[in-house]
């Protein structure tokens, strides 16, 4: 190709060395990487939800949303040093603290959010609970004015022992009663009656790192020179919110009663909300570099993603009515969480192993402002 | 601090020797790239890696019916005859890559555990005995140079010879390269060489000369080891308009803060009138 | 040069950068043409047809360097009438005797210098080889005997000037027949010729420079000759910037011919004694050139040697023990001695820092050879294909050889590398450079020097005081030892070749040496090399603390002179040609000659002085003769004898050619060196089944046969696998792909190669048809440690050479190209049979 015959580079037509791409693509793994996202978005999502369910006193659901909180920090970190080259150097993530690195920003983000979450998982545990019915016993409901409280609950008179709590909420509630009995027994006193308060502190900071759990990823990925991730920055956070939000109230409403599941499933269907739309936004404004969330496996991955999770929030609604129902919606939820963060790697990859999604959009920055420039020596308005 | 030190590569006079890539592996131990045939002109190597700090690419041009005269030359006459019909080849481009050493690094910035440094000579440089190989620099990089070496585990680039620099040598690679394609110096010397260089061939009628990186208002703040180049940059594998990642980071905290709130709005919002929008009992 | 010598590429590229224009003239589009002005692709083995037009537009339009030719070369010079030329006899010249293949040369002589001239003439038994047996080099650096003030006429019209005798003989190299031959355009033909000629004279000057790509054909020494009669036409010779610049080979492969390695040659250029031809010291001196000139001098250089060989007891009574040297009965050339191994007479070989089951033509052959042998010494840095043939070379792979019956003694000898030990390196532009030991060799790895001292001292340990052992008993042995390892020392030897006077002292020049025997001189070429006893190889005196000659940086034989024959870089009164062009001049005030360089000539002798008659030596030669180791002290455009075949460079096609010589009726140089060998058979003259042309070269990456290369990772990992280049317009005619295989066939073998498809190499549009030419690069063999490996193209090159020198014709033959693998084992004969029945 000539010079200055590239004074409009026509889409897809480039040129390039051998074909080969001019970046290096992300040398994350799978699972690895991908689950960490989903893991730690879902951490964080359920770290509020947890927050919210003890503010109005929905111990039970708490409980669940504060295990999952926990768990997905505590595996999400094990992903994430599996991940390193020199696992046995994760610590140096904690060396310095480097605004500029998303990765770094994150690793204390995640520090901190997994001790806060696992405190508060903990105190959960060893916390008596309140029996079914009744006002909010809860300390900190408890401690809010009746009518705040009762807004915050939205509760009427209290719902008496319904059918619907079945045979797997009991067993859980068995099961978790067992537990604490047993954790108690091991707590030194003095703890067991501090430990509550600390818990439910933890939990309400976490309010602050959730959020940055399930979004600060969608930063890290964004920060490289991967296209399909970079030219995303502005959906990416949201595609990750919505996607651990949904994730979140899924893993929530498969571990709690029924009864006790409403808000999760209310989330679920929002984060699925915003995640499907996020996602459909940022493929039509990227473009040519949407192509790799729309074909080759990232793109099937991310259709399945977004099959899922729409399937997944349509029953959340009515899931209400059963465990299978419940099942159905959860699992759902959970798979296209899933996906969206396998096919969001795949996409990156892709697009960064094709020169094409570099050089052309670059060349297209290049003469946008040469005409920019021409048109300023033209006397014309330069700012457009 | 002391004077930046940079790169000024001229690819008019390289002659695709590799001495420079064989001098960067034995001066600093770098594991040879495997043993392939890779059928790209007399490019075995492939591109920069972990295992590969200075990349000699080989172009082979294309000629096309011209004026009836040999390969171009400096002198300026350009272009091959077309050969009784048979393809002919106008030019073979050479061109040894490297290490950028960006003033706006975006491996550097991303690099969480600091194991990237900015040295004393406005290097950027590796601590191997820190980096414990997350591999987000690697992607970071708008030039595609750094990378995770199988096996071990961390991130390796150039050093600009960092430890002969300190010794007060300079980088093997320029050391050895015979026609002083990679000249080795003060940045600001070599950019104004650069300029000089540049008007020459012009002058001389070689208008597809252009400088890459020297540029300090371009998307890295310009390279500290940037080049003369006879085509397009995307022709040797370089982008033709990098920008460092971390430029946008700022406006990216903005959109996560924006999603980050809207779902702690979404999950209020999740624990208002849920009798009514979802009934958790049959009645 | 950019591929083989990039080093030394990076003057031409500074060159370039100060304003010369640079061509490049190559079968393929190399390197070295990336970044020349011009390049030109030109059919291998084609040369002297682009040289001889060139001559021939200098000639016909009279643009030659008039005032120089006609004082500096034998232009004038008058031939004798009974030479015939080409012109005349179809392609031969006069003088050639069809049943030994081999030319007289006594009617090339100057008009008058009869018989003086037939060096070569005599036939002894043994036919054309004894003759050949020292080639061009029977006569030494001194060239052949030929009187040293031959009839002449100045004004050039005498039709037997050499003159007019070069107009005749090449008139027919005209750019029509450059296209036709060499298939390089007409216009691109003009370009160079304007060039080189507007680029020479008083004020500028033209150099060329060549490696094998212009030695490794049948017509390899003519190709040299073709380019200096280009060179003194234009007066580039003896002057800076000017000059035909052989870049050599191997580190010191220039030193290994200075003290040489070769058979027909004593240090500095002396020819080896023959057994039938030469008697005693005088009938030898008598025989081996020219006793005008520096020459004439070659009494003084052959006693000094012997003096330095056998000390005290060379007397002048016993001739300076003349007798001790061996002395050759033959050719005894790397090719002739491997069939002879073949044919059992030659049954123990040494091979140090060789490798040529893989670098030497006919590799078949060569392993043949060495398979045929009782024992075999191969000193080498690596475990080289030469050693371990016996164990895993090719041939045992298609059953052709059986290691249970090779009968072939094997000695393994691990040499230390050039930086495990000290010496010089003699380089391409003759200058010696002296290396310090880096690091001690490892393990049982020794210098070469260590190991022949110490063999010559076991040797002599042993020897009898039988009268056959007396030259070994009396030849000096004796080094200071240095080291555990009893390491002779190098200095000590460079001094004895430097040589001492009377009083023991170093000599500081050859100028000093004596025929008596009052001296000794290991090389009197060398001779000033340990002047003052310093080693001045060793002097390493900084670019910026010296002029541009840097006369201090090492040390240049002969004499320190940078420039050869520089006096003619003055006019015939000793004054510079040109401001511009200034290097050595005569000083009338001081009555030397003076200037940037040492002069190449007898300080002291005046640009007027004439030789009285029957002067001797240099005494011989006038004051405006520069080149002072001829004769006659002229550039020879005519060379009246020293070729072995033919006094002018005429084309003829390579051995094995797809093109008929449309010149002349003669297709081949009739004075080649073929072997009609079942081992190694030629390709069927014309065979429509080798279509191709080939050619075999170098790659930067790897150095020759590869023992210095393949083992090393840094430099495999570059140019992992063997592969052929060809061009598009090939690859799609045989359906070749980029990367893939393909097979290279000719009568010797079949070798496979990976494809490379590139614009580089470009058909040819020759005598209307279409020639393909493939390209090869040689270093691949199947060991050596090599950490890559692959076929040896050597095993498909035909054992055909160059009369004067014996090089090998590796950069012109045909062959054929068919895709894919190659077939192993019994197939891979069963397909060769096949192609040479034709
Ligand atoms: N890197 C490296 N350097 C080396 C060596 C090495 O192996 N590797 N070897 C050293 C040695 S031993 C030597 S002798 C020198 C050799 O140095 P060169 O002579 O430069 O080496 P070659 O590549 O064999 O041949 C040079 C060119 O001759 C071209 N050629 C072939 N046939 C013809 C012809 O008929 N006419 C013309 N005009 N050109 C022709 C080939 O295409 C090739 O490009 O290099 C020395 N330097
Ligand atoms: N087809 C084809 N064939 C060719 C050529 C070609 O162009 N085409 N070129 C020809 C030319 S020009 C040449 S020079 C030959 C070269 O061919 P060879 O000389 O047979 O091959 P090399 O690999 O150079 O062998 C030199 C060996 O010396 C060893 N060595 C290095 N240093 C030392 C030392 O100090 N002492 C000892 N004892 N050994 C040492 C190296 O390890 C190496 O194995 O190839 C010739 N063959
Ligand atoms: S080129 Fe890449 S690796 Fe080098 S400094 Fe710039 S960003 Fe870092
Ligand atoms: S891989 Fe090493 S150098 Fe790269 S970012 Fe991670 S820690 Fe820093
Ligand atoms: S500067 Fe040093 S490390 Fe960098 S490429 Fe050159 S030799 Fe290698
Ligand atoms: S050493 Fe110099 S000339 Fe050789 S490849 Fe490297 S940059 Fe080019
Ligand atoms: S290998 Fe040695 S001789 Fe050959 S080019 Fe390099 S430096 Fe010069
Ligand atoms: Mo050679």
């Amino acid at each position: 190709m000539r010079r200055g015959e590239e004074a409009m580079v026509p889409q897809a037509e480039f040129r390039s060395y051998y074909g080969q791409p001019v970046i290096k693509s992300p040398i994350w793994h799978e699972p690895h990487m991908p689950v960490y996202l989903y893991l730690g978005g879902t951490s964080g999502a359920a770290s509020m939800l947890a927050a919210m369910a003890t503010l109005t006193g929905r111990d039970r659901l708490a409980l669940t949303a504060r295990l999952v909180a926990a768990g997905g920090a505590a595996g999400g970190a094990a992903f994430l040093v599996a991940e390193l080259g020199r696992p046995e150097r994760f610590l140096n993530m904690l060396r310095v603290f480097k605004p500029t690195s998303p990765m770094s920003v994150g690793s204390w983000v995640l520090a901190v959010h997994s001790g806060l979450t696992a405190l508060a998982a903990g105190s959960a545990l060893v916390t008596p609970r309140r029996p079914p019915s009744g006002p909010p016993p809860s300390r900190l409901a408890a401690a809010l004015p009746a009518r705040l409280a009762a807004v915050l609950s939205g509760t009427r008179p209290a719902p008496s022992p319904s059918r619907t709590a079945g045979a797997a909420g009991a067993a859980g509630v068995a099961g978790v009663a067992a537990l604490r009995a047993r954790l108690v027994a091991a707590l030194p006193s003095r703890a067991v009656t501090l430990l509550p308060a600390t818990g439910d502190a933890a939990g309400l900071v976490a309010v602050l790192t959730g959020p940055l759990m399930a979004t600060y990823t969608a930063v890290l990925v964004a920060d490289t020179a991967v296209p399909a991730w970079h030219e995303a920055h502005r959906e990416l956070p949201f595609l990750f919110a919505g996607s651990a939000l949904a994730g979140a109230g899924a893993a929530s409403m498969l571990a709690t009663p029924l009864r006790d599941a409403g808000p999760a499933r209310a989330a679920a269907v929002l984060g699925a909300t915003v995640e499907t739309v996020a996602g459909a936004v940022m493929e039509r404004r990227l473009g040519m570099l949407g192509e790799p969330y729309r074909q080759g496996v990232s793109g099937r991955l991310m259709r399945a993603a977004r099959v899922l999770t729409v399937a997944g929030a349509l029953l959340a609604p009515v899931a209400g009515r059963g465990r299978t129902l419940t099942a159905l919606s959860g699992l759902a939820l959970t798979g296209g969480a899933l996906c969206t963060r396998f096919g969001v790697l795949r996409a990156g990859k892709a697009s960064a192993a094709d020169p094409k999604y570099t050089v052309v959009p670059q060349r297209e920055r290049l003469e946008a402002a040469r005409q920019e420039a021409a048109r300023g020596e033209n006397g014309e308005n330069a700012e457009i | 601090m002391a004077e930046r030190m940079g790169f000024f590569t001229d690819t008019s006079i390289c002659i695709g020797c590799k001495a420079c890539e064989v001098a960067c592996k034995e001066w600093n131990h770098v594991p040879d790239d495997g043993f392939v045939f890779r059928a790209t002109s007399y490019d075995n190597t492939g591109s920069l890696g972990a295992d590969t700090w200075r990349h000699v690419a080989f172009i082979e041009q294309p000629g096309r019916a011209r004026d009836g005269r040999g390969p171009g030359g400096p002198d300026g006459s350009d272009g091959a005859a077309s050969n009784g019909g048979f393809e002919d080849i106008e030019g073979w481009l050479m061109s040894s890559d490297v290490c950028k050493h960006c003033t706006h690094a975006a491996c550097l910035d991303v690099c969480p555990t600091g194991a990237l440094f900015r040295t004393e000579f406005e290097t950027v440089v590796v601590q191997a005995d820190v980096c414990n190989g997350c591999g987000y620099c690697v992607p970071a990089c708008p030039y595609g140079v750094i990378d995770r070496r199988e096996g071990d585990g961390r991130a390796f680039k150039c050093t600009m010879c960092y430890d002969r620099q300190l010794g007060g040598l300079e980088p093997a690679c320029a050391k050895v390269c015979p026609t002083d394609s990679i000249q080795f110096g003060p940045l600001d010397e070599l950019r104004a060489r650069a300029a000089e260089r540049l008007e020459h061939l012009h002058a001389g009628g070689r208008s597809e000369a252009r400088l890459y990186g020297a540029d300090p208002g371009d998307g890295v703040g310009g390279d500290g080891a940037f080049f003369l180049l006879m085509d397009e940059p995307e022709v040797y594998g370089l982008p033709p308009d990098p920008v460092v990642t971390t430029r946008d980071l700022p406006a990216m905290w903005g959109w996560a803060a924006g999603a980050a709130l809207s779902m702690a709005g979404a999950v209020a919002i999740s624990f208002l009138g849920r009798s009514r929008s979802f009934p958790g009992r049959s009645r | 040069m950019a591929e083989c010598h990039p080093v030394g590429f990076q003057w031409v590229v500074e060159a370039k950068a100060r304003g010369a224009k640079v061509f490049h003239i190559d079968p393929r589009f190399t390197r070295t043409s990336a970044i020349a002005d011009r390049y030109l692709p030109i059919r291998a083995g084609s040369d002297i047809v682009l040289l001889g037009a060139l001559i021939n537009h200098v000639l016909t339009r009279e643009l030659d360097f008039r005032e120089y030719v006609l004082a500096y070369t034998n232009a004038s010079s008058i031939i004798s009438e009974d030479f015939g030329d080409t012109e005349d006899l179809d392609g031969l010249f006069s003088g050639f005797d069809p049943e030994t293949r081999a030319y007289d040369p006594a009617s090339w002589s100057y008009e008058g210098s009869g018989e003086e001239a037939s060096g070569g003439g005599e036939h002894l038994e043994g036919g054309r080889h004894h003759s050949a047996a020292a080639g061009g080099d029977q006569y030494g650096s001194g060239g052949a005997p030929a009187s040293s003030r031959p009839p002449s006429d100045p004004t050039l019209r005498h039709p037997r000037c050499v003159y007019q005798i070069l107009r005749r003989h090449f008139a027919r190299y005209t750019p029509e027949l450059v296209e036709e031959l060499c298939g390089i355009r007409p216009e691109d033909f003009a370009e160079l010729a304007d060039a080189i000629t507007a680029n020479s004279g008083r004020e500028r000057t033209t150099a060329w420079a060549y490696a094998v790509g212009w030695t490794q054909h049948t017509v390899g020494a003519q190709y040299i000759r073709a380019a200096s009669i280009l060179q003194l036409l234009l007066g580039n010779i003896g002057r800076p910037g000017g000059g035909i610049l052989a870049l050599r080979g191997h580190a010191s492969i220039q030193g290994s011919t200075d003290i040489p390695t070769l058979f027909n040659l004593l240090p500095g250029y002396l020819p080896m004694p023959h057994a039938h031809r030469h008697g005693g010291l005088d009938d030898y001196l008598a025989n081996v050139g020219a006793d005008t000139g520096f020459w004439g001098r070659k009494r003084a250089y052959t006693v000094s040697l012997l003096k330095a060989w056998w000390g005290e007891a060379a007397t002048a009574e016993n001739d300076f023990c003349f007798g001790h040297l061996p002395r050759v009965t033959g050719d005894h050339g790397h090719f002739t001695t491997v069939m002879a191994q073949i044919d059992g007479t030659v049954k123990g070989y040494f091979v140090v820092g060789e490798n040529p089951a893989v670098g030497s033509s006919g590799g078949r052959a060569q392993r043949l050879g060495l398979a045929n042998l009782d024992w075999l010494v191969v000193r080498d840095l690596t475990l080289v294909e030469t050693a371990t043939f016996w164990k895993d070379g090719p041939d045992l792979a298609t059953g052709e050889m059986r290691t249970e019956d090779i009968a072939t003694e094997v000695f393994f000898m691990p040499a230390a590398s050039h930086v495990e030990k000290e010496g010089t390196f003699t380089n391409t532009q003759r200058l010696l450079q002296w290396r310090h030991k880096a690091v001690e060799p490892p393990g049982d790895c020794r210098s070469d020097l260590s190991f022949y001292y110490h063999l010559g001292k076991r040797i002599r340990q042993r020897i009898t005081d039988d009268e056959i052992d007396r030259p070994l008993r009396e030849l000096t042995w004796d080094y200071p030892e240095e080291g555990e390892h009893a390491e002779p020392s190098a200095d000590a030897v460079l001094r004895e070749i430097n040589g001492t006077g009377p009083d023991g002292r170093a000599l500081s020049a050859y100028t000093e040496l004596e025929p008596d025997g009052s001296t000794r001189c290991g090389c009197w070429i060398y001779c000033g090399v340990y002047a003052d006893e310093v080693n001045q190889a060793a002097r390493r005196k900084p670019r910026g603390e010296q002029d541009r000659v840097a006369p201090e940086w090492g040390w240049a034989w002969p004499a320190n002179r940078r420039i050869l024959y520089n006096r003619a870089s003055a006019d015939p009164e000793g004054r510079p040609w040109s401001e511009r062009k200034a290097y050595v001049w005569w000083d009338a005030e001081r009555g030397e000659w003076t200037g940037h360089d040492v002069p190449d000539f007898e300080r002291d002798k005046p640009p007027g002085y004439r030789p009285p008659e029957g002067a001797l030596a240099e005494a011989a030669l006038a004051g405006t003769d520069p080149f002072i180791m001829q004769p006659d002290g002229k550039g020879w455009l005519f060379a009246p004898s020293g070729l072995a075949d033919g006094p002018l460079p005429a084309h003829y096609e390579p051995h094995e050619s797809p093109v008929r010589n449309p010149l002349y009726g003669q297709q081949a140089n009739p004075g080649r060196q073929t072997y009609q060998r079942p081992e190694s058979p030629y390709n069927p003259p014309g065979s429509s089944r080798f279509p191709y042309v080939l050619t075999t070269y170098r790659l930067t990456e790897h150095h020759t046969a590869g023992g210095m290369s393949r083992p090393l990772a840094y430099l495999a990992e570059l140019q992992p696998e063997l592969f052929c280049e060809v061009s598009p317009a090939l690859a799609a005619e045989l359906g070749l792909v980029n990367g893939g295989w393909a097979t290279i066939v000719t009568s010797r073998t079949a070798i496979e190669a990976r494809v490379l498809v590139t614009g580089r190499v470009r058909p040819l549009r020759l005598q209307g048809g279409t020639v393909h030419q493939i390209g090869l690069p040689y270093h691949w063999g199947w060991g050596s440690g090599g950490l890559v490996t692959g076929d040896t193209v050597n095993d498909l090159m035909p054992l055909v050479l160059d009369p004067n020198v014996y090089i090998q014709e590796s950069k012109a033959m045909t062959c054929d190209l068919r895709p894919g693998r190659r077939p192993t084992g019994r197939a891979l004969l069963d397909l060769i049979e096949e192609y040479r029945r034709g």
